[in-house]
């Protein structure tokens, strides 16, 4: 860990650095351990510790930037140099607002000591446990149990300093036997939170009740959405749409639809980071406090989330969404995103989802889902890890899994029904999180199968 | 470097470590992306870091980190060595690694211009002439360009003996004109989609790349989409543009042939194959008019390199030949499980992750058409260039891609304008119906810089060399 103060300390030094300018600097830090596993074994289990700096300088309208990890004082002066020399060169960006001091973000405790320093051996006893319980049984357990302590703060030559630190656990597990396979998902940022055995029980189950799988013939039909594919149906919407960049540029889903009613009533999407039941951050790579921001209210489209730019585009406020600088160039092209969505709960129970379906599927989650058309999000993708046809209100059999090709704004404008409890569901990769119910919808199109 | 990494070894053995790797990865790029005639990107970026990876007691660790002093470096060895301990309390079947690795020696990606010494300036005319080109297109709402320069530097040592050093150089580049209508929304890109084309070559990729001659095209051919009539769901016979299938071919037959994913070590994230270590050497995987070919030698690929991970030397492995499936990706622990060598495919995407088994370049070979007889020879049929969506099942056995553009081709010349296109199917079944396949002519290196595996996640960079090809009987377009 690196610390508030040192933190401080080493984004003043980066200030220092860069002379008169309108200076950023983000500064993070990441420590995280992974143990995966696959056929009942450990056969990866890897550690990180890493540090690195953006610092960001704007000559006018023209900004330019460099990154790196070597924080002592000879890697920080140059990666201030090249992002003057990179600066010097730019084109004037008409959009880019004037830098101001951002409001200190109010204190948020998302670090949980117990999960930042959570061993390899507790996670072999965890995983270990319930790889000798599919063994026994005669199936394979694979999967991957994460632990991260992360800071970031941001710095400018404004007088903006923010600090947080955070952790985050993920588990996630496939239990397989032959011609089956069950799932099972879950992240908190404690550790201790994430019930590792009944997981493993849940996803056990779904590969025992799947076994003998048969084929279904691809069709329109009812659906019972377990959180797993709920969660994402709000990520693509989110990646299709949810930022103002999209908006701006005639791409997002959202276009054409502020204000009106697209999904059905039950339907309420935000995003907070200041959410203690999902992964907490008080502000973003601007160092701008992250504000609640609903998406959709009881299925009328509210707007999108902004970052500073997209903001001052608009004539709107930053509402503190920008992405991280150190995410891939291209990956930043989509502009502001959501990251810590959560869904609205109804009141059902899943029992109760599937009980009130007198034909339908019941669908574990989503593999490889990819947009074939950004403006209504029509995605296409495959089920996985159980699939069951549901006949007079009960789960009759499994079958194999299936395509689909299916705007997921009309999917949420098919909800029936949503279930009361959730799942909390991360990404590590943008740093997304996801919090989501389960949902039955009268309709959803299946377009292929699985031979 | 080799000096630190030696210690870290010897630290790692003398704690009882049966094997030890270690790497130092140095990574300095340079990124620019110009929006709409603005450079709202350019950014330089510098990154460097090590990882000890060892075998003890059956069980694997690895711990990495970004400061090279020695004390870290005996702290993130103890770690992995810890870490390899409480792997081994959930023990698999005995590690065997095969034949010692002891490669020795230096590589450096042969480029003509380094692009890092080509002035600011200079790389930024280039975005900027493309710009102006796509904006001449009326109707153009978005336009971008980018170019990506990478440099990493790679100092190797393992318990066997090997020590090497390797430069890799990769230029990237592309644009994408996007327009927008009533309720829908179109793109071109070029030289192709997902941002940029990339190689293992110097600033004379971006040269002969000429992205400002092919702006406007690019900018009008997506603004004449908008109107376009929709591909008509049906059966076809379908030709696809060389990067189209070099998609067709990572997907579909770069991921299903990782032996790691064969034998399960995937399976929670990824996925499995389908093509499963019964069928090596008996399965028609394709037509006789499939030969793919996995290699790390052939030149610009960004496959190309010295040596892998592992320090296991650049070679060449047949995968698929008329026909047949003959090949796997291997890495030293999963060749010795079908009883063979490693090929070399062991990558990790920097110092802060281990190698996995990667695509190195995955190419179809060429054949004997060229792209203008292919088509006067078809009566019916649809061409289609350039990726803009894909998805396949976790076995690599289902798809569905679609591309940018489409066109008729009706009496053996192209006809109308297709928007959306799409093409389903099932891997053997497509690539059995594959019955021509153009020639050197016709044939490129590709670059897919984004290939996602592993956990945590890995970005790798891989290569694949494909011509046109057309296949018979395809299912094209959705229904209504």
């Amino acid at each position: 860990m690196i610390g508030e103060e040192q933190a401080w300390q080493l984004t003043a030094r980066v200030l220092e650095l860069s002379g008169p300018h309108s200076v950023e600097v983000a500064l993070k830090g990441t420590a995280s351990e992974l143990t995966r596993f696959a056929n009942n074994t450990v056969h990866q289990n890897v550690s990180e510790s890493d540090a690195r700096v953006c610092v960001r300088i704007f000559h006018g309208q023209r900004t330019g930037a460099a990154i790196t990890n070597r924080l002592e004082p000879a890697g920080l002066a140059a990666a201030v140099q090249k992002a003057r020399e990179f600066a010097s060169h730019g084109t004037p960006d008409p959009h880019l607002p004037r830098m101001v001091r951002q409001p200190a973000p109010a204190a948020l405790h998302a670090f949980d000591p117990a999960t930042a320093t959570h061993s390899p051996d507790a996670r072999a006893e965890l995983v270990g446990g319930l790889c000798r319980q599919a063994a026994g049984i005669g199936l394979r357990a694979s999967g991957a149990f994460r632990v991260a302590a992360e800071e970031l703060a941001v710095a400018t030559s404004e007088g903006t300093f923010a600090y947080h630190a955070g952790t985050a656990a993920d588990f996630q597990t496939v239990v397989m036997g032959d011609g089956s396979s069950g799932w099972a998902h879950a992240a908190h940022w404690k550790a201790t939170e994430i019930p590792v055995p009944d997981l493993g029980e849940e996803a056990i189950r779904k590969a025992v009740d799947g076994k003998g799988p048969r084929t279904f013939e691809p069709q329109s039909t009812t659906v019972v959405l377990e959180p797993y594919a709920t969660a994402d149906l709000v990520m693509m919407l989110n990646f299709v749409g949810m930022g103002a960049q999209s908006v701006i540029e005639g791409q997002s889903w959202m276009v054409d639809r502020i204000g009106k009613q697209a999904m059905s009533e039950q339907v309420s999407i935000w995003d907070d980071g200041r959410d203690s039941e999902g992964l907490p951050l008080a502000f973003d790579f601007e160092g701008v406090p992250k504000q609640r921001v609903d998406i959709v209210r009881a299925g009328v489209v509210q707007g999108p989330v902004y970052d500073r730019k997209t903001a001052n585009r608009l004539g709107a406020a930053s509402t503190g969404h920008a992405l991280s600088p150190f995410l891939p160039a291209l990956v930043r092209g989509y502009g502001p995103l959501a990251l810590n969505l959560r869904m609205a709960v109804g009141e059902s129970t899943t029992e109760e989802l599937i009980a009130s379906t007198e034909h339908g599927l019941y669908i574990t989650r989503f593999h490889y889902t990819r947009t074939v058309h950004p403006r209504d999000c029509v995605v296409t993708g495959m089920t996985r890890d159980g699939v069951f046809v549901i006949e007079d209100g009960r789960l009759a059999y499994p079958i194999k899994d299936l395509r689909f090709t299916q705007s997921y704004v009309s999917a949420l404008n098919e909800v029936e029904r949503i279930g009361a409890e959730t799942r909390l569901l991360a990404d590590d990769f943008i740093g997304m999180s996801v919090r989501a119910p389960a949902i039955k919808l009268k309709s959803f199109r299946f377009t292929g199968a699985t031979a | 470097m080799h000096d630190l990494l030696e210690r870290a070894i010897e630290q790692a053995t003398h704690r009882g470590a049966e094997y030890a790797d270690a790497r130092i990865v140095e990574n300095q790029a340079e990124t620019l992306l110009m929006r709409d005639g603005v450079m709202e990107v350019l950014d330089s970026s510098e990154d460097l870091g090590f990882g000890v990876r060892v075998l003890l007691n059956g069980g694997w660790g690895f711990a990495s980190s970004h400061d090279l002093r020695a004390a870290e470096f005996e702290r993130v060895t103890e770690l992995a060595i810890r870490i390899a301990k409480a792997s081994a309390r959930v023990p698999g079947e005995n590690v065997d690694l095969g034949p010692p690795v002891t490669s020795r020696g230096s590589y450096l990606t042969p480029i003509q211009n380094d692009p890092f010494s080509i002035p600011l300036d200079q790389k930024i005319a280039v975005l900027a002439a493309a710009d102006t080109g796509m904006a001449r297109a009326a109707g153009v709402r978005v336009r971008e360009s980018n170019l990506v320069f990478i440099k990493e530097k790679k100092w190797f040592v393992n318990s066997d003996g090997a020590q090497t050093e390797q430069t890799i150089i990769e230029t990237g580049g592309g644009m994408v004109a996007t327009a927008v209508g009533e309720g829908e929304v179109q793109t071109r890109s070029y030289p192709t989609s997902f941002g940029r084309q990339q190689l293992t070559a110097g600033w004379e990729a971006v040269e002969q790349w000429d992205l400002p001659g092919n702006a406007e095209r690019i900018g009008s051919e997506a603004v004449a989409l908008l109107t376009a009539e929709r591909c008509p769901p049906g059966t076809s016979d379908i030709i696809l543009s060389g990067d189209q299938l070099a998609l067709q071919v990572h997907e579909s037959c770069g991921h299903p042939i990782e032996l790691d994913r064969v034998f399960g070590t995937e399976a929670a994230y990824a996925g499995t194959s389908f093509l499963t270590t019964e069928k090596l050497g008996t399965f028609r995987y394709g037509s006789e008019h499939v030969n793919i070919t996995a290699d790390s030698v052939r030149p610009r690929g960004l496959g190309t390199f010295g040596w892998d991970d592992e320090g296991v030397p650049a070679q060449s492995t047949p995968i698929v030949r008329d026909g047949g499936f003959i090949g796997y990706l291997m890495s030293r622990e999963m060749a010795s499980r079908i009883g063979l060598n490693s090929n070399g495919c062991m990558r990790a995407s920097g110092w802060n992750r281990i190698p996995l088994i990667r695509m190195t370049n995955v190419s179809l070979e060429p054949g004997e058409w060229s792209l203008q007889d292919l088509i006067a020879d078809t009566e019916a049929g649809i061409y289609m260039e350039t990726n803009r969506s894909w998805s396949i099942d976790d076995r690599r056995y289902n798809f569905q891609f679609g591309t940018e553009i489409g066109y008729e081709i009706k009496n053996g010349k192209l006809g109308r304008l297709y928007r959306n296109p799409t093409y389903t199917g099932i891997t053997p079944e497509f690539w059995n119906s594959c019955d021509a396949v153009c020639g050197d002519q016709d044939w490129k290196m590709w670059g897919t810089p984004n290939c996602g595996k592993g956990q945590p996640s890995q970005i790798a960079h891989t290569g694949h060399g494909a011509a046109p090809a057309r296949f018979r009987r395809i299912q094209v377009g959705i229904h209504q």
